[in-house]
């Protein structure tokens, strides 16, 4: 007797909708993301940082000069003024030394009066872009080599911060990408077994990741981290450190396929394929994985951010990456002594570079959740 | 004809959002209330039923706002108030809300706190609005559950709702909305969401509670065989408007508006399959208050819209004893004979 | 009640168990036995090598044996004993080593859950009923920036902040003069005038992930009849709000616990580290690097326990708060 069921579905009266796949819907729920939007474009901006990080550098990052320790950022500067008014000229700024009687130390002071001018796409030692393309410019370089440019400053040895920066970008990035890829990797074949299947496998599993994550990682990645041969090359280190940070990051990865396939299986038109006789492969392929890959893409995404983190907490302990190569967390390394803080503030742009991305892809990661979710405003 | 409780004028509720355009989910509205008697406010899901009667006791979200018209409600005390100038958070308000006036809801699994007892959520209401101990108010609530059929009360006031079935959760639902003996009970669907069985149970309940405490129910629902169980009056209303009102009998035996005889024939009776004839669906769906026609509401899905429908807003004719239909057709038919 | 703590109890063993041949596991990763190790280290140092303490070690220890022994008369010389076995860096009895790092641990980490939530509860609470005011804005980006900012990171900014402003180290927990004084007020004055700064590090990204969870829960439960209900009965908005969805929503709130744990004890360790106190996690990346295994072995199992501990105390609390999780005996 219900009033609701007597109005009949007015199907015919329903305006007519071009086809859009599930893609192209979620690419438009996306944009309607202002955030996540420009979030998507400085994820973007650092990866290709990191593939053309030998391009962006203006110097090798091992190369060191000790005549400038610590020498502070430069800067860059587009304009100088002379008798002639204003005009372009991208420069940076010489040092004066200065001695610092009380500390016993000699200090650079960027000085004004020295311009050393810088030029676009300059010419350079040879080198492989990312690792077999010849080349030999620069994006950025000093006209004569043998004037110090160091835009965000020197290290320890000398070492510009800038190019360190850009080849750390490089190591750290893919790090991220590469645990999550394998997390992903375990993640689906182990979820997705358990929450297709069920049982008794369904309850070790899920046993098995409430342990893993109820453990403090930190101290687990250490003891891991610290068991790797001293002896090893900084490859065999680098993916060493990419299966220990995935031997925890696939934990969840597995929590979200298992709870993806469970809350599918009991669906309608799961149910209905079941009936019509399709099987198993067939059903996960075709009905269920298209359904649920966008929020896959989602959690993955998300899960960057923790492999970043960690693999910069790790090698900031001196137990990840080790010297030789170049990564946020080694690089922050040298920044972990208040004295050499007080000298050298700029060795934490770093961090600021970590802080900056992790805040991206996590506004990028949520941007993707709401669009994956179909029943999402 | 008694004094009436309370009686809602002409009233509006406009829906804000910030980036659509203001929705008038409730656009005209004429309800008179009189103690001892039931008015059932019937009508499809989103005509405005539940706004309407949240509208009474200002519980409306913060995007809503009563845009026009009054609801006078005539306290004994000191004459008259209109609850729709009233500030929704202020004492005065709050002073009527569960004394005065109290409301029972159509889920009574999440209507009530799933983290504190039964007991505890009745008691609250009672020492909130009459000076008793925490202990004198446990009696009451104790009595109260009894008098709505809780077997084993005094137990029951220590359990929490999921302990209970959803029955006996509408039952301490009523207790607590009875606890101030208020002069007014809103039920909004209470039973909706129960078993045929346990449905006629609660109107039973109510029915009997209504001769206890003699208080006036604005009963909300879209079941019209509940309206013939339990209602004195009758309101049906769609997509916003009151579009007729009277006695219960009379509404039903010569309905006047063309959307209530389209209601009465959509209803299944129970017959000889050989004597069975085709229900009668209204044809098309209910269309969205941005779509609504100036005149009125019901013009789009009218078997007989003409040519004012559209556009000219129908006044209240009176077609029997409190009896009110709003429709051109009754006025039109005053002046020239249709063809 | 009494199933539900008894079953949560045995779970807790298990876990326990778990955890301990984890720890074991790392122990034994780095190659080559421990002492081997040690009797290279006293060789090299120029000490006399006394083969019979060597032997009475290889025996304690079960060397040379199957894993599983070794592993039985690790954990029972722990269980039984106390014994956490030796460390040869500090030549002297892990159970003598740890304790007091151990104790300060907790004392930080169970302050920097409380401020956790002092601050993350009236500031989520505020950000959810007063949905996309300005104080909601502000706290969600505050929140995003928080989750974002690594610990270690946060640590070295106010490190360097206070190093410039102030001239002052913040490293430590205790100034020289209390380091090993008994508790008073002085010392305890002394304590807190140190250890804001580890505190407020810590509970910073614990707080910014309550603050989103609090407020996503409580926006889910101001949606729910009960909440008009309690407003129907007269209930001022403030009573309506702290009585009814805020006490809902507090319950999953509770169970965050389970991993606000791990995740301070983690950041503790590497905090710790750059802060320098002295807890246990400087001690542990100390005796890592210098695969002091049996003392690495102890602060991770111990550390392992702690969490699973706090962990079972926050799912009785939540039982106790919780009369569906307490009568369902789930």
């Amino acid at each position: 007797m219900a009033l609701d069921t007597i109005a009949p579905l007015a199907e015919e009266t329903r305006p007519t909708r071009v086809r859009e796949s599930q893609l192209h819907l979620m690419w438009r729920r996306f944009r309607r993301h202002q955030l996540a939007f420009v979030s998507l474009w400085i994820v973007v901006a650092f990866y290709l940082v990191a593939v053309f990080a030998e391009f962006l550098a203006p110097t090798d990052p091992g190369a060191y000069s000790a005549r400038y320790t610590y020498a502070p950022p430069q800067g860059i500067h587009f304009f100088v003024s002379d008798e002639n008014g204003w005009h372009f000229q991208p420069h940076v700024n010489g040092y004066t030394t200065e001695i610092d009687r009380k500390a016993m130390r000699r200090t650079f002071v960027v000085d004004s009066e020295v311009v050393i001018p810088v030029r676009f796409f300059a010419p350079s030692e040879p080198y492989l872009l990312a690792g077999f393309i010849p080349m030999s410019i620069k994006f950025i370089g000093v006209e004569n080599p043998r004037d110090p440019f160091y835009i965000l400053g020197a290290d320890r040895l000398g070492r510009d911060m800038l190019s360190r920066l850009i080849h750390g970008t490089r190591i750290s990035l893919s790090v991220g990408l590469a645990g999550v890829t394998l997390s992903l990797f375990f993640g689906i074949i182990i979820g997705g077994f358990a929450g297709f299947y069920g049982g008794w496998f369904d309850g070790a599993v899920m046993r098995v990741v409430e342990f893993i994550r109820s453990m403090p990682t930190i101290p687990l990645w250490m003891g891991l981290a610290a068991a790797m041969p001293k002896d090893w090359s900084a490859l065999q280190t680098y993916f060493a450190i990419t299966i220990i940070l995935s031997l925890i990051g696939w934990t969840e990865l597995a929590r979200v396929v298992r709870g993806r396939f469970l809350s599918l299986r009991t669906e309608d038109f799961v149910t209905a394929a079941q009936l019509d006789g399709a099987s198993d492969w067939r059903i996960i392929t075709r009905h269920m994985v298209p359904s649920f890959s966008s929020h896959i893409i989602a959690a993955a995404t998300l899960a960057i951010p923790g492999m970043i983190l960690a693999e910069t907490a790790l090698s900031f302990l001196g137990l990840g990456l080790q010297a030789p190569i170049v990564s946020w967390g080694t690089l922050l390394q040298e920044a972990q002594n208040i004295r050499t803080l007080a000298t050298a503030p700029w060795l934490l742009a770093p961090g600021i570079c970590v802080v900056v991305v992790i805040l991206s892809l996590n506004f990028f990661g949520d941007g993707l959740r709401d669009a994956a979710d179909p029943h999402g405003r | 004809m008694t004094k009436p409780l309370l009686s809602v004028n002409d009233m509006a509720i406009v829906f804000t959002s910030p980036d659509e355009p203001d929705i008038e989910a409730v656009r005209q509205v004429d309800l008179t209330l009189t103690p001892g008697k039931t008015l059932a406010l019937v009508g499809e899901s989103g005509c405005g039923k539940s706004v309407t009667a949240r509208a009474v006791l200002r519980l409306l979200d913060k995007n809503a706002d009563i845009s026009r018209g009054e609801i006078l409600y005539d306290a004994a005390q000191d004459g008259p108030v209109d609850i729709a100038r009233l500030d929704p958070d202020g004492l005065a308000m709050r002073s009527i809300r569960g004394a005065q006036i109290s409301m029972i809801f159509q889920e009574p699994m999440t209507s009530l706190s799933p983290v504190h007892t039964i007991g505890n959520q009745i008691d609250e209401v009672i020492m909130l609005h009459e000076r008793m101990s925490q202990k004198q108010a446990r009696e009451r609530t104790i009595a109260l559950l009894d008098q709505v059929g809780v077997p084993g009360a005094r137990d029951r006031a220590n359990a929490y709702p999921f302990e209970l079935s959803g029955g006996l959760r509408q039952r301490a639902m009523i207790a607590m909305a009875l606890a101030c003996t208020p002069k007014l009970l809103i039920a909004d669907e209470p039973t909706t969401a129960l078993d045929v069985t346990t449905q006629a149970q609660i109107l039973d309940l109510l029915r009997q509670l209504q001769d206890d405490f003699g208080m006036a129910i604005l009963f909300i629902t879209h079941d019209l065989g509940v309206v013939a169980e339990v209602a004195d009056e009758v309101a049906v209303m769609y997509l916003g408007d009151v579009v007729e009102q009277g006695d219960v009998y009379e509404v039903f035996r010569a309905p006047q508006h063309p959307y209530t005889q389209a209601l009465m024939n959509s209803v299944p009776r129970l017959q000889r399959k050989a004597e069975r004839q085709r229900l009668s669906p209204i044809k098309g769906t209910v269309p969205s208050p941005k779509d609504r026609p100036e005149g009125c509401a019901f013009t789009s899905r009218c078997p007989h819209a003409f040519a004012p429908c559209p556009n000219i807003r129908p006044e209240r004719t009176e077609v029997g004893a409190g009896h009110i239909a709003r429709c051109h057709l009754l006025t039109q038919a005053n002046v020239e004979e249709p063809a | 009640m009494l199933r539900f703590a008894i079953n949560r109890l045995i779970a807790m063993v298990l876990i326990l168990w778990a955890v301990s041949f984890v720890a074991f596991a790392i122990i034994q990763l780095p190659p080559g036995d421990y002492l081997t190790t040690y009797v290279a280290t006293l060789s090299a140092n120029g000490d006399r090598v006394d083969p019979a303490a060597i032997d009475a070690l290889r025996r304690q220890y079960g060397f040379g044996e199957p894993y599983i022994v070794q592993y039985w008369k690790w954990i029972t010389g722990i269980l039984l004993r106390g014994d956490f076995g030796q460390s040869f860096e500090w030549k002297a009895q892990v159970t003598d080593l740890i304790w007091g790092r151990l104790g300060n641990s907790i004392l930080v980490e169970g302050l920097a859950v409380i401020l956790t939530w002092l601050v993350a509860l009236p500031i989520g609470i505020y950000s959810a009923v007063r949905k996309y005011s300005l104080g909601d804005y502000l706290a969600t980006v505050g929140g995003f920036i928080g989750l974002a900012i690594p610990n270690f990171f946060f640590a070295l900014i106010l490190m360097y902040l206070s190093f410039v402003w102030f001239g002052a180290n913040i490293g430590g927990l205790f100034s020289p003069e209390f380091e090993n004084a008994r508790w008073s007020l002085p010392r305890i004055w002394d304590f807190v005038s140190h250890a804001w700064a580890p505190i407020l590090v810590l509970s910073l990204s614990g707080t910014a992930e309550l603050i989103r969870i609090l407020r996503a829960n409580l926006l889910d439960e101001l949606k729910k009849p009960y909440v008009t209900t309690a407003r129907a009965k007269g209930l001022s908005e403030f009573r309506t709000i702290i009585k009814y969805p805020v006490r809902v929503a507090l319950n999953p709130l509770v169970s965050t616990l389970g991993w606000l744990l791990p995740a301070l004890v983690s950041s503790s360790v590497i905090v710790s580290v750059v802060l320098n106190l002295p807890t246990a996690g400087p001690m542990l990346l100390r005796s890592l690097t210098s695969q002091d295994m049996y003392l690495a072995g102890a602060i991770i199992l111990l550390l392992g326990v702690l969490t699973v501990i706090g962990t079972l105390v926050s799912d009785l609390l939540l039982a106790w708060l919780d009369p569906r999780i307490r009568y369902g005996g789930k």
